[in-house]
Parts: C-alpha cells; structure tokens; sequence
C-alpha cells in the first residue's frame, strides 16, 4: 500500500446534544482513525463544541504539532462555521481553503431519529469529505472594488429610512418608485398608534429630505427593469416611464391637474375611494411634486381630441411625445423595500365588503379619517354624511386563517385599537372590537390597549361569523347585523351596528415572485422575501449584495420598517466602507489548449465573465465577474473549463467516499 | 345530447315529485340525457353518518361503484337533491385523497362485488351542470316566455355550495349561479341574503322548534323584500319551506304565505310548457297567485341621482363576468373607467 | 357540572380518540377556540354547548359532558362552520363522529334525534331507499303523539298531492347491499 501523500486531521463536533443525541460521535471519530488511516487520516478527534475557542486551538494545535496538510470538520452547515474554522486553520499557518467542513447536523441528526443508520451516514459523510478534500489546492482570495452607490427599490418608509441614512452617510442612492410619489402607505394614514402621532407630520420631512438631498437621486413612476451583475458590482436598468411632463420645466403649479377634464377614480393612494384626476399627482405634499400622466385614462390618448393640459400650463412643461426611458447605472448593494398589498376582502363572502355598502375595509378607513381624503377626515357611512352611531371592527380578517394566510399579520390589533379611538373620539359612536387574542407586544402598546378599554370600546373575545343586513329582530332594521359567538360566556350574539371595518391583513406584493426572480433572491411559501437569518441575519438575503427591509420580509409596523430600513443601511455602508471586498475564489478557468473556440459558454455565462479573443480563437474567463456557479463547465463540450473546489476528480473522489462500505 | 348518468335521489319519487316532473321536461328541452343509474340506493342523507361512519361511506360508494360501472360513454353524473349531491361528492373526495378510505370503501364494496376507483366521473348538481356545461346562452334561446314581473328569491340551501368538495360554485356563501339563472329566464331577482342558510335539514321531525326558527327566518326576510315566489334547488329545502310552513305559522303566530317551487319548474313556465305538466299545483303553500304575475309590467326603477357626497363602492367579486374555461371560481373583475389597478 | 372530570388517561385521550375516528385529516386537535363555528351555528341557540365549547370539554376530557350534549344532535349540517373555520376543522363530520359514539355508548339524553337516526337507517337497510311515510308515522308516533293532529293537515295535504308514497320501493340489490354494509360494519368495528 502507498504511503498516503496528505496527513489529515478530522474533527467531530457534539454540537452540544445536537448532534450527540443521535450520533455516536466518539464512535464516528474512532472509526475515522482506524479506517480511513489509509487515505492519511493521522488524528480524529470529538469535541463538545468544535467552533468554541477551544475546539479551534485543537485544531490549530495538531496542525502545528502533527504537521497536519488538510482538516476536516464535520459538524454544522458549512452556512454557520465554515468561515470559523478556515480562519482557524489560516491563524496555524494552513491555507484555509484546505479546510473542508461537512454537515452531520442539518443532514444527519437533525432529520434521523435512528440512532444506529445515523452513525452510519456520519461515517459516510465524514469519508466523502476526506476523499475529497485530498484533491484540494490551495487558492488565494481575490479583491474587487465596490462600487459605492446603492440602489434603494420602494419609496415606502423602509426605503426611505434606508435612502436617508446612506445619503446622509455620504452615499450615493439611487431610489426607485413605480408610484408617481414616494411616502408608501405611510402616507395614506392619518394618525400612527401607539402615540397617534399624525402620520404625515412625521413623514412628510422625510419625503422632503429624499427630494431635495445631494446624493439622491429619486426616480418615481420607474421601475426596475433588470439587475446583471454581483455584490459590488451590480448594472442595473430601470424603466422610466413616461409622464409626459418635462420635470424641468414644471413649476408643480397643478393647473394642468385643475383643467383636465376627466375624473378617475383613484384605485392607489385614495384605494377606490376618491376620484383624482387623468393627470395628477397623488395627494399634495407628493415628494416630487410635477404630476404623472395616466394614459389609459387621458382622453387625449383616447380619442386624440383635448389637450387642456397642455393649453393651459404656463411653462409649456407638457409633451405628448415624451416616451419611456431606458436608464442604465451601476450599483455595489441593492436594498429593496418594496412593502406589502393588502388583502382582499371581498375574498371572504361573508364580511360582505363589496356587497354591503357600510363594511370598509382597513385602508378606506384611513383614507377617512385623514384630512386630505375623501371626507376631509369626518367619520360617515358611505352616502357621505351620515354619522354611524355604532361602529364594529373585525380583527384578523384574512390572517390567521389558513384559508387565506395563516399567519398574523401583526399590525391589526394595534390598527384596530387604533381605529377604536378614533371613532370614538370623532363620533361619539359605541365601538365594539372582535378579537380572538390581543397581541400588543410593542413598547408602549400595552398600554395603549388599556387606554382602549378605559375608552369605553367594547371587546367581544370571537372570530366574526358572519356580517349580514338580514335582520331579524325590529332593532336589527337597517343596520348591519355582527354574529359571532362571544367565547367568554360561550354564546352567539347578533349586535347591530352602522358600519364595520375589517382589519384586512397584509400581503405579499401581487408580484413579489416575479421581483425576487429579477434580484435573484427567494421567497418563503407565504411569499415573504427570505432573509439570510431570521434571528442573525434579518436584513440580509441569501445573494450577496441584496438587503430587504420593511414588510417585503414579513408583516410589520412603521417603527420596526424604520428599524429594518436604517439596520440594512448600516450593513450597506460598512461594505461600501471597506471599499473593496474579498471574494471566494470558487471559481472557474479555461484550459487553453484544449478550447476549440466554439463559444458556448459565452452565451450561456449569466455574469457577462467569459471573452472571447479573436486572436487566439479561444475564450478565457474574467476571475473578477466569475461566480463560480458552474454553467460553463458543463456546458463545455471538449471539457475545456475546469471549476476550482469542484473538480470532476473531487466530485468523483466525494462520491466514491460516500458510496464506502462503513458497516464494517 | 350530453349524456349523464342521473342519480335521482328518494325524494324525487315522493316529496319531490314536482323536481322530477319538471326536470325531465327541462332537461330534454336544453339538451341533456339523463340515463337513470340502474338500482341505485339511497345517499343516507344525513343521517346514517351519525350511526356508522364506514357503513354510510359505503352506502354511498355502492353509488358511486354502480355509476362507474354503468357509465358507458356517459360523462359525469348528475344528481338535482343537494344532500345527494353533497354525500356523492364528498365520498368521491375522501377516496381521491388515498388515505385509506379508498382502501375501507372498496374492501366493503368487494362483498358485494363491486369496486369504484375514485375521480374518474364528475359529480355535478342539476343547477351547476345547467350553468357551466349548458351555458346560460343555451337557456336563454330557449325562453319563450319571460319570467317578467316576477319578484323571485333565489334559495339554493346550504348543501350545494358547501362543502364545496368538487369546486363547481362561485362562492361557497354567496354563490350566484341561481341568480343569473333566474335573470336569464327573465325574472327579477331580490337580494336576497339569506341564500344559503339553513331550511332545517332534518330538524323538523327531531328538534321541530329550531326547524320553525330556521324557516320563519328564510321566509321571513323573502316577505321583507317582496318576493312573490322562492326558488329552490333541493327537494328537502322546497318540503321543509313549504309543507311545515303552515306549522311554523301555528307555532309562532306568523302569518306567512310564501310558495316555493323548484327551479326547473320556472325554467319550464318560461320555455312555454304547461304549468300541469311541470308539478305545479302539487305545493302546500299555492304558487297559483304568483305565477299570474309573469307577464305584469315591472314599474321603471327611478334613477337615483348619484347623490354627490357619496363614496365609491369597492368593485363587486363575482359580479357575472365569467372567466372562460373556469368552473366559475375565478370571477375577473371590469376594468372599465378605473384606474390602473396596482392592488387587484 | 359543578365537578371536574377525573384528569385520567382515558379522558385526556379523549380529543385524540375523537379526531381518529373521525379521520386522519380531521385537524381537530388545531382548534383555536376562535368561536367562529358556535357564531356560524344556524342552530346554536338550541344547543346546550356551542362546538367552540364542545371542543374545550374534549380537551378538557370531560366524556360524559361531552357524549351527553344536545349539541351533535341540533347540527343541521349546513357547513357554515366548515366553510369559515380558519383551521380547516372538519366540524361536521366531528359531529357525526360524537353523534355515533353517544349510540354506541348510549350517553345521549334525549333519544329523539337518535331514534329517527336510527328508523331511517333501518329503513335504508331494509329497502335500499327511504320511506318518507313509514319514517315519518314511526317517529311521531313515539316522539311526538301529541303533535300528530296539527301535522295531519299536512300529511294528507302530501299524500293528497301524491308527494307521499304508500308502499316502500325496495331496490333490486338489497342483498348485496346488505352483504357489503356488513362488511363495512366489520371493518368499522376493527
């Protein structure tokens, strides 16, 4: 037998009982000693947690001592520790990506609850690893520079929290918004629990500082378009569509908005509930301030006869010509903050909203109580002028439902409280809120629940059955009928109200999937963009160089939006702080003399990295751009490109390492 | 002709007779053959499940087996009881699933010879099948006599759309599939919010004073918005309605006086058959007097002038716009003078 | 019901007895108590518990609370409660299941709901068919003798309109029908 030519050192982690509890790991680690001695294996040893200072001195110990060549680690996902003990091995003077870490936690223990097959697949694990990383080589890792500027996608609190901070930082921000203004939903409400601050008094600053701020540029009625590239070097391509006002001549005086002719009704900002008009701006403090105009609704573009607008504006700002444009910048991070749509609750027959004329559903309501909406901020039915006497709010409409979303949306028992107040407060009408639990887990939300009660509001512990205008009693007679079983005294009552707001849920964006396809992130079962770490990693993604923030990632209220926008902010800026960052040099490379120039790869490469020379009349691959994702490899027909860390002699070897017969 | 296999249900050789009568008429005139299911027994209703739950699946598989068996270039089986309807396709569901009921079933069905692999026929009620494989164009070329002036209440019950186990209907509360039908005959149509809510099932021979709750409710609110004439889908509703109303007048002091037919016998008025030949004149409560309205002029509805402080209504779902090659669950939604809609 | 049941074995299992029998995805242990079923319920102002309740004496193990209540038995199956319940309990089909084990352990009250149950199922095995009549004169006769007089306008109206058949329709198969019921009944019992 062949001396074996590495002296490899494996390690088996406990993890605690994480892993111990289903794995014999001391068993793995004699079995690693004894019959894997042949293809080097000079040391194997166990350790209650491997990744503590202790269990990496062990390891950067024996590669002094022993002379260890490679390291094996089996242990967590290569996701949690694989930086940890390559550093380690880097500190003893090992090249670290001669360090190969194998998972026995997520793929073994934490999916087997059989203790013996566990061992066994342990075993064949650790044997894959180790005839694997025989075939490694030692690599370098490469620096690119980062491109400072970053691209913020959504015009919404989160966004703009994000856009500020870096701007502020000193960071250029691009910020991209389909709507003709930013201010997101932030901006339709009208008070902001638990302090009832008024909303836009608190936001409108905000959207001025993005308008005006020197190291913004703010890109409304845009969208993004497509994203090539990496972290730190993303090209970028956003669609501006067309408004048919030259920006720089518009003074925002709105008189083309006073003169045009034709009344919309305003699906967006005013949710259905107000008329705007066919060239407009979406509510009057809209950061920018010249309007949009809508197309499909510009009787101009209908019937080629009008053009009052243009008539009348002062500052000959209106062109009928102006098309959409193409408009292409590179970006280092993208941070998206594209936010939430609400649910439909017409989804649910039997609240009736969409067939009963007083159930409103969460965002009308806003839009009432706000000053600049439909009803300059009165409380009314829906003819407009009738005060509702009683008044019934339905939680939970939508969420928690696994009809619909089986999660909470968590911003509807601090809304609906909200809402309580309010009617109370403008009306003087008997509130009534129907809950199933009160989650007011937020600071200062508690006690704004107490608040709530001591209102007066009354709380019925029970999902709504049903809201209907089929009355049965005479005091039922052209009301709105509630029926619902009160749980805590375990009857069904019927109570009459004039008018019921449903606290609708949140969503998902319509287009969420298509959005995370194009930034090349991923989204959960709900829909919900999915972050690198729901506990450590909240902000960031699985793709370098993608940030979310707000309610892309998940239902949340204005202050944790704000949080999350200035938290991937601050990781944002500490990559552009660094100014260059070190990539994995998992890569691929072309072997000259055996390319036959057929250029396959080029097309077929999704990071733009393969070139080919003409001279030579071959191609060669640019180390920078390359991801090491693989495509070329296998596309390759004469087997010309070889990827680094993934050889065919190291698949091959880690096969045939699992494949071993480890019963004996 | 569309061939189906027709299940008629008990019922329809007693209480229901006027059903029958009138659907065989109806269903001839539009198009469909109906080919009785040969010895077919009856669906346990309701209550056999409440004794023995394998027992009464297999009742109803032995249904099931026999349409499968029999179904020789029928498609799809029919059956115009909501309770029927609802016991075939809840069984054929169950047993797609394959978590072993299929297995019980069929170990059961095997002592008597017979077997049914489930999902292989489409189970309809008489009302979806009109609605989705006739199409309401058919109806309406049939028309020859509009319904107009008939103040009508569209009743379908509760065992029809719920639980929607072979999704056939456009919503499980308020499905409107009776409304566009009796539009199409050329009645009028009451709102009528009480659509499918209980008639009482079986209530008024075990639990009678919550059946006279349960129907003074329903006739009640039909009262309330003027509505000549009930319409039904299902012979237990129109029995319940019609014969323990009287009852339920006697027990509660009311003095209600609402006739309720099938809806296939309005369908037959409106196709110009004889009222005799369609099982009118066999219901409790006389339908005589509100047949006599077809035909009266409907007073023009006043235009309301949009009063100017009005909010907008949210766009209705389901407001009869069908999309094509749906089974009526996806409902789109006009477009028309809205803006662009970023949150459909 | 001033005293607890007793906090035994066999009554904590009570929940998960009465989800198996009514089906592998009957997801009755997932209740919320979120009371939608009991606000749904046509018929709750009749029962004695509404099914929310119902559900959290299972829980709680309280059998013969449980196996005694009016509550299965005033379900008129509309699937109000199936359709709207946000876990997507099969509460219908649980009421079937507390309907038959009440029979089968004879825990019920008030044997009305039960007897007409078990007429018509009689029925059905006999003749393959329901009978309206003989159902109808059965039950009343032992449930409500009191009520026959003012029923009877209604029975003649019935049987005068032909909407009442005199003689009970028997199918040809019942032989086989019975062949395989009885061997359902094997399997129900294994």
């Amino acid at each position: 037998m062949n001396t074996p030519k590495e002296r490899i050192g494996v390690y088996i982690c406990h993890c605690g009982t994480n892993i111990s509890a289903v794995v014999d790991v001391e068993d793995v680690a004699q079995w690693a000693a004894n019959k894997l001695e042949h293809k080097g294996v000079v040391i194997a040893r166990d350790h209650k947690f491997m990744c503590s200072s202790l269990g990496q001195e062990l390891v950067e110990n024996d590669i002094k001592e022993l002379g260890l060549t490679r390291v094996v680690v089996a242990a967590c996902s290569p996701h949690l520790h694989e930086k940890t003990f390559r550093t380690a091995c880097e500190r003893a003077g090992l090249n670290p990506y001669l360090c190969e870490l194998v998972s026995i936690r997520e793929q073994v223990s934490w999916v087997h609850s059989d203790k013996v097959v566990a061992t066994q697949k342990s075993k064949a694990i650790v044997s894959s690893g180790v005839e694997r990383l025989i075939y490694h080589e030692a690599l370098e890792q490469l620096s690119v520079p980062i491109n400072p500027a970053t691209l913020v996608v959504g015009g919404g609190i989160a966004g703009i929290q994000a856009t500020l901070e870096l701007a502020d930082a000193g960071s250029p921000v691009y910020l991209v918004e389909r709507e003709p203004s930013i201010g997101g939903h932030m901006a339709q409400f009208d008070k902001t629990f638990p302090t009832l601050d008024c909303s836009a008094c608190i936001l409108t600053p905000k959207m001025v500082d993005v308008g005006i701020h020197p190291n913004i540029t703010l890109l409304t009625w845009a969208e993004v378009e497509q994203v090539n590239g990496y972290v730190g070097n993303f090209d970028v391509t956003v669609r501006q569509k067309a408004r048919k006002v030259i920006t720089d001549l518009c003074t925002g005086c709105g008189i083309c908005i006073e003169k045009c002719p034709k009344n919309v009704l305003d699906d967006i900002y005013e949710v259905g509930m107000n008329y705007r008009k066919a060239v407009y701006t979406p509510f009057p403090q809209a950061v920018p301030n010249y309007p949009v105009m809508d197309l499909d609704n510009c009787i101009y573009f209908d019937t080629g006869k009008c053009k009052a607008c243009e008539k009348f504006c002062p500052t000959n700002a209106i062109d009928f010509e102006q098309e959409d444009e193409m408009l292409k910048f590179q970006v280092g991070n993208i941070i998206l903050a594209t936010g939430f749509d609400l649910f439909d609750a017409r989804k649910m027959s039997n609240y009736g909203y969409g067939r009963l004329e007083n159930v409103f559903n969460s965002l009308e309501f806003e839009r009432m109580c706000n000053a600049s909406g439909p009803t300059e901020g009165e409380i009314v039915l829906r003819d407009g002028v009738t005060t509702p006497k009683a008044v019934g709010i339905i939680h939970c409409v939508g969420s928690r439902d696994k009809s619909h979303n089986a999660y909470c949306s968590s911003i509807c028992c601090m809304q609906s409280l909200k809402f309580a107040h309010l009617v109370e407060e403008r009306t003087g009408a008997h509130v009534y809120n129907f809950y199933i639990d009160i989650r007011t887990p937020g600071k200062g939300y508690d006690e704004f629940y107490n608040r709530i009660v001591e209102e007066g509001t009354h709380f019925v512990r029970g999902k709504v059955a049903e809201v209907t205008n089929a009355a049965r009693q005479p005091d039922e007679k052209k009301k709105l009928i509630i029926q619902v079983e009160d749980t805590l005294i375990g009857k069904q009552r019927r109570i009459p109200v004039d008018m019921v707001i449903l606290s609708a849920g949140l969503e998902p964006r319509h287009d969420a999937k298509e959005v995370a396809k194009l930034f090349g992130i991923s989204c959960s079962a709900d829909g919900w963009y999915i972050e690198k770490h729901p506990k450590l990693d909240p902000v960031a993604t699985m793709t370098d160089g993608v940030y979310i923030a707000g309610c892309v990632q998940g239902p949340k209220d204005i202050p944790a939006s704000i949080a999350q926008g200035a938290a991937a902010a601050a990781r944002v800026q500490g990559k552009i702080q660094q100014g260059e960052m070190l990539m994995e040099p998992i890569r691929a490379s072309i072997i000259e003399e055996q390319c036959s120039g057929c250029r396959i790869c080029n097309d077929l490469c999704p990071y733009n990295a393969i070139l080919y020379h003409d001279a030579t009349m071959t191609s060669e691959i640019n180390a920078a751009l390359c991801q090491g994702c693989g495509t070329c490899i296998a596309a390759c027909p004469a087997g010309a490109v070889i990827g680094t860390s993934y050889s065919n002699e190291q698949v091959l070897a880690q096969i045939e390492g699992l494949l071993m017969d480890v019963s004996v | 002709m569309s061939k189906y296999l027709y299940y008629p249900g008990c019922s329809m050789e007693g209480s229901g007779k006027a059903y029958h009568n009138s659907l065989m008429p109806v269903c001839e005139k539009i198009g469909l053959e109906l080919q009785e299911i040969d010895d077919w027994n009856c669906c346990g209703a309701t209550e056999y499940l409440g004794i023995n739950k394998i027992p009464a699946y297999a009742l109803i598989g032995r249904n099931l087996a026999l349409a499968e068996a029999q179904s020789n270039g029928a498609q799809d089986i029919v059956a115009p009881c909501s309770a029927c309807y609802l016991n075939l396709t809840k069984i054929d569901s169950y047993m797609a699933k394959k978590n072993g009921v299929d297995e019980l079933i069929n170990d059961a069905l095997s002592a008597g010879g017979l077997s049914y692999e489930p999902g292989q026929l489409g189970i309809h009620h008489l009302l979806d099948l009109i609605v989705y494989e006739i199409g309401l164009d058919t109806v309406k070329e049939k028309v020859v006599r509009p319904l107009t002036g008939l103040r009508v209440a569209p009743y379908i019950g509760c065992m029809a759309p719920r639980y929607d186990y072979a999704k056939r209907w456009s919503d499980s509360e308020h499905p409107l599939e009776l409304d566009w039908l009796l539009g199409a005959l050329g009645a009028e149509v009451v709102d009528y919010p009480l659509k499918t809510h209980c008639c009482g099932g079986h209530m008024p021979q075990i639990g009678p004073d919550t059946a006279y709750e349960l129907i003074h409710r329903l006739v009640d609110y039909a009262e309330e918005v003027k509505t000549d004439i009930m319409v039904a889908v299902c012979p237990m509703c129109q029995m319940n309605i019609d014969a323990y109303q009287n009852e339920t007048n006697q027990h509660l002091g009311t003095k209600h006086k609402m006739p309720i037919v099938f809806f296939t016998q309005l369908m037959g008025l409106a196709f110009g058959m004889r009222e005799r030949d369609l099982g009118f004149g066999s219901e409790l409560v006389s339908a005589k007097e509100a047949i006599q309205k077809i035909g009266s002029e409907v007073p023009k509805k006043k235009r309301k002038k949009k009063d100017k402080f009005a909010l907008p209504m949210p766009h209705p779902l389901g407001n009869g716009i069908l999309k094509n090659g749906t089974n009526g669950k996806e409902l789109i939604l006009p477009t028309e003078g809205r803006a662009r809609g970023g949150r459909a | 019901m001033s005293h607890l049941a007793p906090q035994t074995e066999k009554n904590f299992k009570l929940m998960e007895q009465v989800a198996q029998k009514t089906g592998s995805d009957s997801k009755l242990e997932t209740c919320i108590q979120c009371g939608t079923c009991g606000g749904s319920c046509p018929s709750a102002m009749d029962m004695e518990h509404t099914p929310r309740k119902l559900f959290a004496l299972l829980r709680a193990g309280e059998r013969e609370e449980v196996l005694s209540s009016n509550t299965p038995w005033v379900c008129v199956s509309c699937y109000f409660c199936a359709v709207r319940c946000p876990q997507e309990i099969k509460i219908p089909d649980v009421m079937y299941t507390l309907k038959s084990m009440a029979v089968a352990e004879g825990a019920y009250r008030d044997s009305t709901a039960s007897d007409f149950s078990r007429t018509f199922v009689s029925m059905v095995e006999n003749y393959g068919r329901s009978y309206e009549l003989g159902l109808a004169t059965r039950h009343y006769l032992r449930h409500f003798p009191l009520r026959l007089p003012s029923m009877a306008p209604m029975g003649i109206g019935l049987l005068s309109k032909k909407r009442l058949n005199l003689k009970p329709k028997k199918i040809q198969g019942i032989k086989q029908l019975n062949a395989i019921l009885d061997r359902a009944k094997e399997l129900e019992a294994a």
